[in-house]
């Protein structure tokens, strides 16, 4: 189904830290961004279809804490708008930074709270403190400010999602709780779904599903609306690290400790309403603890991942 | 080194130590003794070290097994110490602590020190002798991770998708072949003072090797008579001792140190005087923690074999 392609080199390795890997294909310009975090800096590389042609870049996070504390990296995320840029949110100097899509300007600083922010659409990043702070972004000009902070974890934020058009956000936390929420003018809370013990990791939202990954290798399958358990999935046999959704076709891809990419597709029955996921393809990447993993374009005919200590991006692509 | 006051400063919270910080605290340690190691041999004796432990800190298959794996080396030096009950006491004094800080912290928290300490260990790929002989390390220095074995407990064997209608009830179930080739755990490793660890992570490079050699202790004490009678060179005054060579020569030794690629130099800082101690505030503290004013120092005769010397280290 899946054959492997090309990969792409990083300047340096990954880090093993939650979805550690940024994504971004750009069709106009024939070039897909790839970015990874190595400690407190960020690999970046962008490259032509077939992995040739490869362009390298490295972003340091900048030092805005206390005099000596040292500033980890500990996700990249990337989005559309304005140019596409690569926003890193250091964890422990709680100073948001955000680039261009050349990694050249650094449009905003702000040595308060730790956040972030990217695109049109006010969005939002976690902090370690379990605060979702959101910010405004205008589409012009480096004006952007906090607009709303959301306070509802308890637990350090390990992954947000949102649905391009929806409505709904979904932040996950550390200790496994995930939060729904609404967002019209402000953002409201919908549900609430508990902890089982075990860090929710990875958390994708589709069609009014929510994806989640855990510490135990679970993938669980909720209902947006309501915050119902639909299915499990005994997915991995060690610690999720990643989860991607391909929109256009529902397809899922996890990523984990154990050396393997699973790839599920997901649907929902048209007579019962009823949640369903099957299981598509396995991919092992020999020897490599995976910490992140992406589709690289929105129908899911080709992903990449990325382990602890790999210093490159391994590419797989639809036959 | 299980002084109490040692381990009041270990057990403060702290960040990572920089790469030269941990290997002088190292070179200390390793010098508090009456071993002596010149530059060749004490890269490879902390390249050893480094390796053995990023092995067993990367494959611990759940994150609060990196407690299991401190409790095992507890569990290993208080058998090597049992007839010293001054020194046992003060390693249960820690087991005591290390349980009262580490038991109740969530996996979540686990996980973190572990990326933490994998932060440390990152791009270390130096290739240590015995693990490429047992294959569990491949020849470009990377570590093999296993496909197959026992699931971490907590963990379900992968392979079975469960999926509910609304109202909660299982309407379906579906297996699929994952890749791999798990089964379950047996049981959970004990997290008391004493207790079966239930974790095999390689970890003894010294045990593994043979079964207990009856002579040892004998030709232990046949060295030291040897010792007592040779003359020991003091090179440029520094303390008697025995030098230690982790190769088969003098020579070897020597060609090492020259060829020692750049990248894997650690650039040991020798800390003597204030000023360094201003210039390096990480250091100078972690120096202080070596100040041992209250140890009391048996008496040793001369023919006291090997073994009780180093017992009291």
């Amino acid at each position: 189904m899946y054959r492997k392609e090309r990969s792409v080199p990083l300047k340096s390795s990954s880090s093993a830290l939650y979805n550690n890997l940024s994504v971004l294909p750009l069709r106009d310009k024939q070039l897909t961004y790839f970015a990874a975090v190595h400690g407190s800096s960020v690999s970046l590389a962008s490259a032509a279809p077939g992995g040739l042609s490869v362009s390298h870049r490295q972003l340091q996070a900048k030092e805005g804490g206390p005099a000596g504390s040292a500033s980890i990296v500990t996700q990249v995320g990337g989005g559309p708008a304005r140019e596409p840029r690569l926003p890193p949110a250091a964890r422990s100097v709680f100073t948001p930074q955000m680039y261009e899509s050349d990694g050249s300007i650094m449009v905003y600083w702000h040595a308060l709270d730790l956040g972030a922010l990217l695109q049109q659409k006010p969005r939002q990043e976690g902090t370690s403190s379990g605060l979702v702070l959101v910010f405004d972004v205008p589409s012009k000009g480096t004006n952007i400010t906090l607009s709303e902070v959301l306070e509802e974890h308890r637990d350090s934020i390990t992954d947000i999602t949102s649905e391009d058009g929806a409505a709904d956000l979904v932040t996950a936390d550390d200790s496994g709780a995930l939060c729904v929420w609404k967002a019209k003018e402000e953002f409201s809370l919908l549900t609430r779904i508990s902890a089982f013990g075990w860090t929710c990791s990875s958390v994708k939202l589709w069609n009014g599903v929510i994806a989640a990954g855990y510490g135990n290798g679970q993938i669980r399958l909720y209902e947006a609306t309501g915050g119902a358990l639909r299915a499990t999935v005994s997915a991995h046999a060690r610690w999720i690290y990643a989860l991607d959704l391909a929109p256009l076709t529902g397809k899922l891809l996890s990523g984990a400790e154990d050396s393997y990419v699973q790839i599920w597709k997901l649907s929902r029955s048209p007579d019962t309403g009823d949640i369903e996921i099957e299981h598509c393809h396995s991919e092992c990447v020999t020897d490599t603890q995976l910490c992140g993993a992406r589709f690289c374009d929105p129908e899911g005919n080709s992903f990449a991942a990325t382990g602890y200590d790999l210093s490159e991006i391994v590419r797989y692509g639809q036959v | 080194m299980f002084n109490k006051k040692f381990m009041e400063e270990l057990f403060k919270p702290q960040e990572l130590y920089s790469k030269k910080a941990l290997r002088t605290v190292y070179d200390r340690l390793a010098h508090a003794s009456i071993m002596r190691l010149n530059q060749a041999s004490m890269d490879k004796l902390y390249d050893l070290m480094t390796m053995a432990f990023k092995y067993q800190v990367l494959l611990c298959p759940r994150p609060k097994d990196i407690l299991l794996v401190t409790f095992n080396h507890l569990d290993a030096i208080k058998d090597f110490i049992r007839d010293s009950p001054n020194i046992l006491n003060q390693v249960d004094e820690t087991f005591r602590q290390l349980i009262d800080m580490y038991s109740c912290l969530s996996a979540g928290e686990f996980q973190l020190i572990r990326q933490t300490l994998l932060i440390f260990f990152q791009d270390m790929h130096i290739r240590v002798s015995i693990f490429l002989k047992d294959k569990v390390q491949n020849s470009n220095g990377r570590f093999v991770l296993p496909l197959s074995g026992p699931v971490p407990w907590g963990t379900e064997v992968p392979g079975l998708i469960r999926m509910f209608n609304c109202n909660g009830d299982e309407v379906k179930r579906a297996e699929f072949t994952n890749g791999g080739n798990y089964i379950s755990p047996q049981r959970e490793g004990s997290f008391d003072l004493y207790g079966d660890r239930k974790l095999h992570i390689k970890f003894s490079i010294k045990a593994e090797n043979a079964a207990p050699n009856p002579l040892a202790k004998e030709e232990l004490n046949f060295l030291a008579r040897l010792m007592g009678g040779l003359e020991i060179k003091k090179p440029n005054g520094s303390e008697p001792g025995f030098r230690l060579n982790l190769f088969t020569t003098d020579e070897d030794e020597e060609y090492a140190a020259l060829t020692r690629p750049e990248e894997l130099s650690y650039k040991v800082i020798n800390i003597q005087a204030t000023q360094d101690q201003q210039q390096n505030e990480e250091l100078a503290r972690i120096m202080g923690e070596f100040e041992v004013t209250d140890q009391p120092r048996q008496s040793t005769s001369r023919g006291d074999d090997l073994l009780a010397m180093m017992d009291e280290l």
